[in-house]
């Protein structure tokens, strides 16, 4: 029996503007088990990304408690939660969001940098980027001498390189053509069947195809 | 590879991609620490060659003849002005009685002093007349080509004034105005070496002659314009002054006694008061380079906003995001002021040999020190102006910078 990695109670998020508050999630309850693939779906403005940035511990829920493999994140001070998104949630993102001044290699580097006060000397590094498919030439190239589909290979290479408990993954291949998606998913799918526990937000039919589980969220409610 | 501290070697790039801009940042902290080192520099160098001219004369004491109001008129110009045989003037007796006072301590000469207008072949201009005793004159003055004296109608002349009139040994100089009676013609026998700036007795300028020379043409027999004392020890000045007052002064004010401490101080002070003031606008092309730091930084952090909240968002703290932009100020400030620490030496350096005349002082402690002050100076003003736009980036909402373009 697997123990639920990610779990959500009556989670609430709210927008104050002057406008008057916008309410993004409405009292969301749900769990992901260890290992699971889940698929968020939903319409534009549904608040599924909403959910991703609370889960990805980005933003704080308005009220209700979110717990990652166990521990309540409410508790947390700023400094906790980005300490928990450096070692324990890999984000992957749409816009890839390589940081630019970094080559291929330094990119994914770098959050182990971050984490160990040191460079890496294991390998992981070049194990990860073989293991997405960029070999060693592209390696040193700066995120704006690639195309999309290296550059998101390289996205998944760093949100793996400290091993995290977690991989949220928002559209990450909503800017991408379909043959590279199919790629990316494959990659994803292979990471999953390895054992990974997935979250990822879309709006594309197929590409939920390849989760385990499909949770649609309508008007900040699970559907 | 990068380098160990990954946070470093972001600013570093930062920097280097906007190399044009940094540049021209960093150009401004180096004007000001240019100007700051230089003239900072300029002002103790002043004060210190002054300060050397003077010291040459601390063990002198100039007395003249009270002339009422405040104690220490003509500080710089020494005494000159007056005829001699008007009521400024000292007397034999008093000259008598200092000479008493002082002869335990050292020496005490008279001097005779006029401003006349002179004639040179066809040039004109004024000099100043020293009538002096000949055998003070072989004491206290050094003759650089030529010789002293030895008639009532030869004198020396300061090479100033020699350089000037195009004066050499031989020359014939008329001394007096035509136009009021009778010149003197007076032949130059010897130059003078350069003295510099000094309260006894200013020669640069002048014409100096036998006390027999000056009686001749302007009168004044037993009245001198001034008494000149030199004390053997120096410790024993502030007591033969205070003899002289007491016995000179007893009954009314008829002297006035200078010693060279007090125009040191006025010259110095005046010095560091114009070098402060100098500074202080100096201080501003700093303020005007601290705009400019804080212009780029503020760039830096609106353009790379995205940036920021990937690197939020992937695990990076807050205190590292605020180091990260100043270092990047910090970078800015420190190659700024290297820059201008090593153009500040070639620059004052310049300026302290063209304003100040002599650059013996410029390595003195405390001239140079001048150099590392304004580096700190323009290193701190930078890194100050960095922890706002820093503060600023590192308090960014990371979804909000996320969907920055």
């Amino acid at each position: 029996m697997s123990s639920p990695v990610i779990e959500l109670d009556n989670v609430t998020k709210i927008y104050p503007l002057p406008a008057g508050d916008v309410t993004a999630l409405k009292g969301i309850s749900l769990t992901i088990d260890e290992g699971e693939f889940v698929a968020i779906m939903g319409p534009s403005g549904s608040g599924k990304s909403t959910l991703l940035n609370q889960i990805g511990c980005l933003d704080r829920p308005t009220s209700g408690n979110l717990l990652l493999s166990g521990k309540n994140t409410r508790e947390m001070d700023d400094r906790e939660l980005t300490s928990l998104r450096l070692s324990s949630i890999g984000y992957i993102f749409q816009k890839f969001n390589l940081i630019p001044l970094l080559s291929a290699y330094e990119n994914v580097e770098y959050p182990y940098i971050m984490k160990h006060r040191k460079n890496d000397d294991t390998g992981r590094v070049r194990d990860l980027l073989s293991l997405v498919g960029i070999d060693e030439s592209l390696s040193t190239h700066k995120p704006s001498e690639l195309s999309g589909g290296q550059q998101q290979r390289i996205a998944i290479a760093r949100a793996l390189v400290n091993d995290p408990a977690i991989l949220l993954c928002d559209e990450p291949t909503g800017n991408l053509d379909s043959q590279t998606s199919l790629q990316i998913m494959e990659i994803l799918a292979d990471l999953h069947n390895r054992g990974r526990t997935l979250v990822m937000v879309t709006h594309n039919p197929e590409t939920a195809t390849y989760a385990d589980r499909t949770i649609t969220i309508r008007d900040g409610r699970v559907a | 590879m990068i380098r160990k501290d990954i946070i470093f070697a972001l600013s570093a790039r930062s920097v280097r991609l906007h190399f044009l801009r940094s540049v021209l940042a960093a150009l401004g902290i180096v004007i000001g620490v240019v100007a700051i080192a230089s003239i900072g520099m300029m002002g103790v160098n002043m004060t210190l060659s002054v300060t050397e001219e003077l010291s040459d004369m601390a063990n002198k004491l100039t007395v003249t003849a009270y002339r009422g109001g405040g104690g220490g008129g003509g500080m710089m110009g020494g005494p000159g002005g007056g005829n001699s045989d008007d009521e400024d003037a000292i007397t034999e007796d008093e000259f008598r009685d200092i000479q008493r006072i002082v002869a335990k301590y050292g020496t005490a000469y008279t001097i005779r002093s006029e401003s006349d207008e002179i004639e040179v072949g066809s040039d004109t201009g004024r000099a100043t007349i020293y009538g002096l005793d000949p055998e003070v004159m072989r004491e206290i003055l050094t003759v650089e080509t030529g010789e002293y004296p030895k008639s009532t109608t030869s004198v020396v002349v300061g090479p100033t004034l020699a350089e000037r009139l195009d004066l050499k040994v031989g020359s014939k100089i008329d001394i007096g105005d035509p136009d009021e009676g009778a010149t003197t013609t007076v032949r130059v026998v010897g130059i003078l070496e350069e003295r510099g700036m000094s309260m006894d007795l200013n020669t640069d300028m002048a014409i100096i002659g036998s006390d027999k020379l000056f009686v001749g043409m302007y009168g004044g027999e037993g009245e001198y314009d001034q008494i000149n004392v030199v004390v053997n020890d120096l410790t024993n000045i502030d007591t033969v002054k205070t003899a002289i007052e007491d016995e000179l002064n007893r009954k009314e004010d008829t002297v006035t006694v200078q010693d060279s401490s007090r125009m040191m101080e006025s010259i110095t002070s005046t010095v560091s008061t114009m070098t402060t003031f100098v500074m202080a606008i100096a201080g501003i092309s700093l303020l005007v380079a601290a705009v400019s730091i804080f212009n780029v930084m503020m760039m830096s952090v609106n353009e790379r906003v995205r940036e920021i909240g990937i690197l939020r968002s992937i695990g990076t703290q807050r205190a590292e995001i605020l180091r990260m932009f100043v270092y990047e100020a910090g970078i800015l400030g420190l190659v700024g002021a290297v820059i201008g620490a090593v153009a500040s030496i070639i620059i004052g350096y310049i300026v302290v040999l063209g304003m100040v005349g002599t650059a013996d002082y410029f390595f003195a402690p405390g001239s140079i020190v001048y150099v590392p002050m304004a580096m700190a100076i323009g290193a701190a003003i930078c890194i100050a102006t960095g922890v706002y736009p820093a503060w600023r980036a590192s308090n960014l909402d990371p979804i909000e910078a996320l969907r920055a373009e």
